[in-house]
């Protein structure tokens, strides 16, 4: 709690767009004849933090630490088992299917997969018209003069509608994607990994078009990847996930020069370089992410890093503010003056 | 990454070079498999014969004077003649006719009752595979005991029971019994496709659950849904014929391709009078027949990985 308050303090001058509070996300693991329930995947465990309309947040993290489950959470395409999701100061957690739908012009996603992500069977046209019909009451020739100008946004040719999926490329594809999302004005778009299937030169492109369009319709973006190049070139504020928790959360900046989690700083070193000069020493993390339906005690990295001690398995860390809203989960960072202050609060509730 | 600058989107020469030609209308997905349809010549052949049987089902009148109900005890078992083409059977009535006649109950039950089992599977295999969870467990458990009941004693205790069968009844019999198989299919496809990105794109734009099964999971499930919906008519004339034939299905005096069949259970007929039962039995074979052709075509035409060009 304090942590969240001494954020929002920081930056009162922005508004928040999204807050997610305590977030948690557990698939139940079911067995035996009966199926009954004997453990959870533990795919998002225990996430809070802010978004600020207009800005960028980055979440990284290696395949299976929660990061796409966070992201539909958030527009309640999953069900979160715990925790709260505030949308624009409302809360949106509990909100009935037939409410969620009408907010949902206002939030959008962009999907990794873009032979996945567009129905094969539906030209264009319908693709991207289909959230004017759902969400607009526009008359047929709107519809089609929208979709034309989204067309000509995200960098196509208006008679592209006619045609259909399987004739653009992975680059095309994405870009029909981001004018499906565009086309009902949101003010919230998640990407969950939208370059990653792309070849490089493509990705930037398909970056710099998001960027563009961020500028000109005022658009805050949640930017899902696992590419640290990628979000470094589009966030201004970066979340670092390992194991469905966020271990590190600062800009930009902070993140890619004063990364202060082991595990951060082990991610940032494996970045190839292309500058000879600056010699980078390695740093190599032994075994495998463990498994999230038995994550470790205390802290989930302790298994894997370097500067292990005895308090990681013994307690979780807490996510402390450092300063500058930079905040970090690991015990190497306690301050024992927030610590205490937590203790005595919780004392104080009991 | 760093240094790629922001283009003006439209100069991209990614896609600058795709559009240089003249707009054309793009063939869609269903344009596409029935090309590929179009290059299976026994698939095309059995369309063909298909609807000459059907043309000539709706023909009949045309084809024959006699008709197919109107006994001559005078002209009992004739060979065929001038008169009577393929002969008449042993009441006298004109064979032939009752071939031309025969072949409308036997479409009408195979047609209707494919339909009937489609709608039925349709609905419930969607609602089960779309929702999931305890509705699936719930509708597959009422499956599985529908697929448990013998089709046969059922469908018997059911016919004796009924003082006169009527074709209707015979096709809500039929499909009552079979649309298990058909809730199924549809739901294994849409258990599947519900986890694909686009529905949950779908979901995202705020699509209701109506618009998210006949919008886009339907057309993707179209494959299977058509391919066995076609077998399906196939094993339904089957099924009408064999009950006719045992005398449990339309009974006579109206004609059915089985009933006309059933003449051949007396061993004489079935030994000296070939003209009785062969035009029937080749019938039903060559509509069966045809059906599956198109079946087989449709599989390949829907299913692009079967191409072989």
């Amino acid at each position: 709690m304090t942590v969240l308050k001494q954020k929002k303090d920081q930056k009162a001058d922005q508004q928040t767009i999204v807050k997610v509070e305590n977030l948690k996300k557990y698939f139940p693991i079911k067995g035996g004849i009966l199926k009954r329930t004997i453990g959870h995947v533990k795919a998002v465990d225990d996430v809070s933090f802010e978004i600020k309309k207009g800005e960028t947040l980055g979440v990284v993290g290696e395949s299976g630490s929660g990061k796409s489950t966070l992201g539909r959470m958030i527009l309640r395409l999953l069900e979160p088992t715990e925790g709260k999701i505030v949308f624009e100061d409302q809360d949106i957690t509990h909100l009935s299917n037939r409410k969620m739908r009408s907010l949902r012009k206002d939030m959008q996603i962009v999907f990794q997969d873009p032979f996945a992500s567009l129905n094969s069977k539906m030209s264009i046209r319908e693709i991207i018209e289909e959230p004017l019909l759902v969400q607009t009451s526009m008359s047929k020739k709107e519809r089609q003069e929208k979709v034309v100008s989204l067309l000509e946004k995200v960098g196509l040719q208006p008679d592209d509608r006619v045609k259909y999926p399987h004739e653009f490329s992975g680059g095309q594809r994405q870009r029909i994607s981001i004018a499906r999302a565009l086309a009902i004005n949101p003010k919230f778009i998640i990407g969950d990994e939208p370059v990653s299937a792309l070849d490089v030169s493509i990705q930037a492109q398909v970056l710099n078009l998001m960027k563009d369009l961020q500028d000109e319709f005022d658009l805050t973006y949640l930017f899902i990847s696992h590419d640290l190049s990628v979000v470094r070139h589009i966030s201004d504020r970066v979340a670092v996930m390992y194991l469905g928790r966020i271990v590190e959360l600062a800009s930009k900046k902070e993140i890619y020069e004063n990364p202060l989690h082991p595990y951060t700083q082990a991610l940032l070193s494996s970045i190839p370089t292309t500058d000879i000069d600056r010699k980078k020493e390695k740093i190599t993390l032994s075994g495998d992410l463990p498994s999230p339906s038995n994550p470790p005690s205390g802290c989930a990295f302790r298994t894997r890093c370097p500067l292990v001690h005895e308090r990681c398995a013994e307690e979780r860390p807490e996510f402390n503010d450092m300063g500058e809203g930079h905040f970090v989960a690991c015990h190497l960072f306690d301050k024992p003056s927030i610590r205490d202050e937590e203790v005595k609060q919780e004392k104080d509730m009991h | 990454m760093e240094t790629a600058t922001s283009q003006p989107p439209n100069k991209n020469p990614e896609f600058n070079e795709f559009n240089s030609s003249k707009v054309k209308k793009s063939k869609s997905p269903f344009q596409l498999a029935f090309r590929r349809f179009l290059k299976n010549k026994l698939a095309v052949m059995g369309v063909i014969t298909l609807f000459i049987i059907v043309i000539m089902s709706f023909a009949a009148p045309l084809l024959t004077d006699h008709s197919p109900t109107k006994t001559n005890l005078l002209m009992v078992e004739r060979p065929p003649s001038e008169e009577h083409i393929l002969g008449t059977d042993s009441s006298g009535r004109d064979i032939w006719s009752r071939l031309l006649y025969g072949s409308r109950v036997s479409l009408t039950v195979g047609f209707s009752a494919m339909l009937f089992t489609l709608i039925l599977g349709v609905i419930i295999g969607s609602i089960a595979g779309y929702y999931g969870g305890k509705i699936d467990n719930i509708i597959m458990r009422i499956t599985d005991m529908v697929l448990a009941l013998p089709f046969l004693v059922l469908t018997l205790t059911i016919i004796s029971l009924v003082p006169k069968v009527s074709v209707p009844l015979l096709v809500t019999i039929i499909a009552l019994t079979a649309w298990p198989n058909m809730a199924r299919i549809i739901r294994g496809s849409f258990l599947s496709l519900r986890e694909q990105e686009f529905v949950l794109g779908a979901r995202a734009i705020g699509a209701s659950d109506f618009r998210i099964i006949f919008k886009h999971l339907i057309p993707n499930a179209i494959g299977p849904i058509v391919v066995n919906a076609t077998l399906m008519m196939a094993t339904m004339i089957i099924i009408e014929s064999g009950l006719s034939f045992i005398g449990m299905g339309i009974p006579q005096p109206q004609p059915t391709w089985g009933n006309m069949l059933s003449d051949a259970q007396n061993i004489r007929i079935l030994r000296d009078h070939w003209y009785a039962w062969i035009p029937p039995g080749f019938c039903i074979l060559v509509t069966v027949l045809a059906i599956n052709f198109i079946g087989d075509g449709l599989r390949d035409a829907f299913d692009p990985k079967s191409d072989r060009r």
